[in-house]
């Protein structure tokens, strides 16, 4: 019987100019196969990650960006982006993918995958966790 | 003399943007490409800096981070690779801040 771990991966990159994304989401989709319970943080450059509407044709490389609207199915639901960093950027939580999941535990709904934090709810947030993996 | 500064590197994680337009002269263009496209978003907390600097940004590395030409900031140009090379070759030289 092995203990369960809080297991976060900590974002702090833009994707396609460094491979440190897309390598992220890698290893977070290999990690939910350990049923360990799984959270991603979305920080600084991070946050975008996570913008809707990439089209990678021009640029010549993998468009990795649906993947995460697959990450519910992994039962990875708890996405945190913080706040200040989308703000500092002229970005809002319109310009993000929208991200759900369906709670087995209340007859399949559709809920949000991403949580909307401060910088403070954010150290708290990593404060609590057992591990964090950072790219 | 004019001169091409291209900048490839985030500005909320380098300084590349502050150092090329800290050496910009008039006349000079600003070329944003990679993840150096960021910093025409407006609204963003550098976007000023490109206040009166004359600025293209690669369309393709837009269209690739998601950032809609609704989200520039005024004034910026979108521009492709063959526009590229027609700024590499209508500036005398070019300085890019990796």
């Amino acid at each position: 019987m092995s203990e369960i771990k809080k297991f976060m991966y900590v974002n702090r990159r833009a994707p396609y100019g460094t491979i440190y994304a897309w390598e992220s989401l890698e290893v977070v989709l290999i990690g939910a196969a350990f049923e360990q319970d799984v959270s991603l943080a979305f920080i600084d450059d991070g946050v975008y990650q996570l913008t809707k509407g990439q089209d990678t044709a021009g640029i010549e490389m993998k468009n990795f960006s649906p993947t995460y609207s697959a990450l519910g199915d992994y039962e990875v639901n708890k996405i945190y982006v913080e706040k200040e960093s989308l703000e500092e950027r002229g970005l809002t939580l319109d310009d993000l993918q929208h991200l759900v999941w369906e709670d087995e535990d209340d007859d399949w709904a559709e809920k949000d995958s991403i949580r909307l934090v401060s910088r403070a709810e954010m150290a708290d947030v990593l404060a609590d966790q057992d591990i964090l993996f950072n790219f | 003399m004019s001169m091409l500064h291209i900048v490839n590197k985030s500005p909320y994680e380098r300084n590349s943007l502050a150092a090329a337009v800290g050496h910009m002269k008039d006349g000079d263009t600003l070329l944003l490409i990679e993840d150096g496209v960021y910093a025409a978003v407006k609204g963003g907390a550098v976007a000023g800096q490109l206040e009166g600097k004359t600025v293209s940004v690669l369309g393709a590395d837009l269209a690739a981070r998601g950032i809609a030409a609704d989200k520039l900031v005024e004034g910026v140009a979108v521009v492709d690779y063959g526009n590229f090379v027609d700024l590499v070759e209508t500036t005398d030289k070019s300085q890019s801040w990796l």
